[in-house]
């Protein structure tokens, strides 16, 4: 379970640059959610993800991960409770390494590297095993580098790689955003697979509404720094694209009434 | 060029080679530039010399050179990770200070080993020719050094030291503290360099202080060189590339020493400016031979 209590989040705090990124986010993300957390650019989604996988630190608040108070931690120390994939591909994993060095880095997130070989003998099997339920072809490249493969072979190792060590979260950073729709679906049904199989708490940032529809058990609309929608079981069951939509503009909409009177 | 002289390059490749084999690991393994070596080997021939004058074993003496390099590589990173001084300015900062430092520990300029114990007592004392105990002693240790970073490379923290150059983002992601690598890659790498320091002082028989200047150049030389001639594909083969490239840099300045044109003969005033076109040509090779493909 992860427990966020009034966190706020400034970038750039008193200068005519300031950015209240977050503004006193209570989530209380329970084993097993599978959350996917919309909203417009600049709501507050990555730095939502980002606070809770340490790149940063909030201004204030605190965050609890399986109940340690993880809120000074620094990003490299919370790795051993949380995984993360990210928008880019390329960030996901090491291209001058090969498959079986990349894999057996992420095979040891979290735990002490000591002086036994990098990449052992018996693990090649079991790396060969994971990467044939990928379908990809990959079990026969171990040894080819990474930086050779495509974007979305390289996302669909990085899913791998996350989930090697279960995670007590898994953080997926509008992970199909930059890849052709064909490839993004295969790495959305991969993703779906692996969260249920292996039954993952994960926070699912994305910007496509049937997606945040139909993945997942609970939905988050951020706004401005404030999770605007909390819903879950059936109510988000019976949700459409267009209630989503209209509930978007809505939260908008004052703004935009606002500036209607204004104009007139 | 004589066969001597021949002999006498590829000796040298193989002591400055353990130097170069640690500016690989700065230079391209953490994509560090760190100029800190040019503090660090006189350091390292320090260390080693003022040792010996008092008495402790040369081999002895070689490990305190190590571990004096390795603290001057980790002031080097610590100043760049935990104070984020860019890392070119910190490791100058470190290798002006180890200047004076070097002063201090030899309580002057230089050190003098004549008639002291050195590591290549253990070798003459076997029968073999003197001209040869160089050559014997540092293609031994170079080649102690080289299957050393092989193998430390491999291992699980090795290959966290790789991907710290390669991807720090994702190995931090992974658990791992990239600053401490940082110090650790920067340390080893600076204990390396000393280690050849020393070794270059107890052959020559004195330890100076001006001995480094010009050794990150010399590095870089041979390391580039070692890429173009023999290729980086995989870890291992980049550490034999750069130690080869290391001879063939030595063997390329004697050759250049040794021509004349007519009148004209190169001082060795002018290896820098014969380093430097070594560079060029190393850089600009792979480019060219693009072109000529393309035509």
């Amino acid at each position: 379970m992860i427990r966020l209590e009034n966190i706020v989040k400034y970038f750039h705090k008193g200068s005519v640059n300031e950015v209240f990124a977050l503004n006193t986010i209570n989530l209380q993300i329970d084993e097993g959610d599978f959350i996917t957390v919309i909203g417009s650019n600049g709501a507050g989604k990555s730095t939502l993800l980002n606070c809770i996988a340490g790149g940063f630190f909030p201004d204030s608040g605190r965050i609890t991960i399986a109940g340690v108070d993880v809120t000074g931690w620094p990003e490299y120390k919370r790795a051993s409770l949380i995984s993360r994939v990210f928008q880019d591909p390329l960030l996901g994993t090491c291209p001058s390494a090969t498959l079986e060095q990349n894999m057996a880095l992420a095979g040891l997130r979290g735990k002490r590297r000591g002086l036994g070989r990098g990449v052992k003998h018996r693990d090649r099997q079991h790396f060969r095993e994971e990467l044939t339920k990928l379908g990809l072809g990959l079990e026969n490249r171990l040894l080819d580098k990474v930086g050779l493969l495509s974007g979305g072979q390289r996302q669909a190792l990085t899913m791998l790689m996350a989930t090697m060590i279960k995670p007590e979260v898994l953080l997926l950073d509008e992970h199909i955003a930059a890849l052709d729709p064909k490839t993004a679906n295969q790495i959305l049904h991969l993703t779906q697979e692996i969260v249920k199989n292996q039954k993952l708490t994960t926070l699912m940032i994305t910007h496509n509404m049937k997606h945040a529809i139909s993945f997942g058990n609970r939905l988050i609309m951020l706004h401005q720094g404030r999770i605007l929608l909390d819903l879950r079981g059936e109510e988000k069951e019976n949700l459409t694209v267009k209630d989503l939509l209209q509930q978007f503009y809505r939260a908008q909409g004052e703004e935009l009434a606002m500036d209607s009177l204004l104009l007139n | 060029m004589t066969l001597y002289a021949a002999l006498g390059a590829v000796e040298q490749g193989f002591v400055y080679g353990i130097m170069v084999i640690g500016v690989y690991l700065t230079f391209r393994i953490l994509d560090f530039p760190d100029l800190t070596v040019d503090g660090s080997l006189p350091l390292g021939a320090a260390i080693s010399a003022v040792a010996i004058t008092s008495g402790v074993n040369p081999y002895l003496s070689l490990l305190f050179a190590l571990a004096g390099g390795f603290l001057a590589g980790m002031v080097t990173a610590f100043l760049n990770t935990k104070f984020k001084i860019l890392h070119l300015l910190a490791s100058i900062l470190t290798m002006i200070a180890l200047y004076s430092i070097n002063i201090r520990i030899m309580s002057g300029p230089n050190v003098a080993l004549l008639g002291q114990d050195t590591v290549f007592d253990l070798v003459t004392k076997a029968g073999v020719p003197s001209q040869y105990a160089g050559l014997i002693i540092f293609g031994a240790f170079a080649l102690l050094v080289l299957t050393f970073i092989i193998w430390f490379l491999s291992t699980e923290l090795g290959q966290a030291i790789l991907a710290t150059g390669d991807n720090p983002q994702m190995i931090r992601s992974l658990g791992v503290n990239t600053n401490t690598i940082i110090v650790l890659g920067v340390g080893l790498s600076n204990g390396l360099v000393a280690l050849s320091g020393a070794l270059v002082a107890q052959n020559q028989g004195a330890a100076d202080v001006g001995m480094g200047i010009g050794t990150i150049v010399a590095g870089l030389a041979s390391v580039i060189i070692g890429e173009t001639v023999f290729g980086c594909k995989t870890m291992p083969r980049a550490f034999i590339a750069a130690l080869l490239g290391s001879i063939v840099y030595r063997l390329a300045i004697a050759l250049a020493l040794g021509l004349e044109f007519g009148a004209f003969r190169f001082n060795p005033s002018d290896l820098n400016l014969i380093t430097a076109l070594l560079v060029i040509g190393a850089l600009i090779t792979p480019n060219l031979k693009k072109r000529l493909i393309q035509r």
